[in-house]
């Protein structure tokens, strides 16, 4: 993967193939250190399930969904220095709190750290293919916030459905203007 | 915003342009595939006929970005597709009706 950003979209649709209503996107990076955290509600994993995650060849088809995407992940925050954690609760656990949290580090200053690129791209694609889903993103850069609600959009589009053109193009805008706002603070 | 934008039923499209969203997808380059089909329909037009959609891996992963295009002539499979053969995709397939022999992967 060339950009984090598409770490971050690939992550994602592991939450959307595990059934998730809500997925949050959340990056939290000063001058040294990023921290993305990809957290769920939907169907969670075992702990056998979890331990497995990290084996490239641990591909079964019916766990194709994760295949490689977490191995990667992995790889791209460790040799930064970094790491990456994922919690788990199924649906079996529990009926109220599954999900999946996954939570990668990175320090930024590493000669190997792989550029967050395109994340507004990631937003809109996410989007796009699933519009039932909510999508909470947040981004802060040493304090500063860019933020999408794919909740709060909802109420005030009413029947529009997500994936409508000119929505999608509204939200690539929203974020875009967003992010130059905190570049320019 | 609400009222300016038309409503349609969802899967009412009769054709469909379906881009491979998996790993190897995004990992070969089909995010900005997918974002450019979808600009290029909606500045076409043709919202309420063509249906851009995500799926996963085919299995088919050396051959990524792949994009299948549905219509009621069938199915093509294009292949390696880039930002640029989207384009031409939209240009001459789905506004022309004629299928870019040169991408699909029977040529490959």
């Amino acid at each position: 993967m060339k950009e984090l950003s598409l770490n971050i979209l690939d992550i994602a649709m592991n939450s959307v193939g595990a059934g998730a209503k809500n997925i949050a996107i959340a990056l939290d990076e000063d001058d040294d250190s990023l921290r993305i955290v990809i957290e769920d509600d939907g169907c969670g994993m075992t702990k056998e399930q979890v331990e497995k995650l990290s084996d490239p060849f641990y591909t079964t088809r019916t766990t194709r969904k994760v295949g490689l995407g977490v191995p990667l992940f992995k790889l791209a925050a460790e040799q930064t220095g970094g790491s990456l954690d994922i919690r788990s609760v199924p649906v079996s656990e529990s009926e109220k709190e599954h999900g999946t949290k996954v939570t990668a580090v990175f320090n930024k200053k590493h000669i190997d750290h792989t550029p967050l690129g395109d994340l507004v791209s990631t937003m809109v694609t996410l989007i796009q293919g699933n519009p039932d889903i909510d999508f909470l993103f947040l981004h802060t850069v040493n304090g500063k916030s860019v933020r999408l609600s794919t909740a709060e959009m909802r109420k005030e589009l009413g029947d529009v459905p997500l994936s409508n053109g000119e929505v999608l193009n509204w939200i690539k805008e929203y974020l875009t203007e967003q992010y130059k706002e905190i570049e320019r603070l | 915003m609400k009222d300016k934008v038309a409503l349609r039923e969802e899967g009412s499209a009769a054709t469909r342009i379906v881009v491979g969203m998996a790993t190897c997808g995004i990992a070969a380059g089909a995010r900005p595939v997918l974002n450019t089909f979808v600009e290029e329909v909606s500045k076409a037009g043709l919202l309420d006929k063509v249906m851009v959609t995500q799926t996963g891996c085919i299995g088919i992963c050396q051959y990524e970005p792949v994009v299948e295009v549905y219509t009621p002539s069938g199915k093509v499979t294009y292949v390696k597709v880039t930002p640029e053969k989207a384009k031409r995709i939209v240009e001459e397939h789905i506004k022309g009706g004629k299928v870019i022999t040169e991408y699909t992967i029977g040529n490959k």
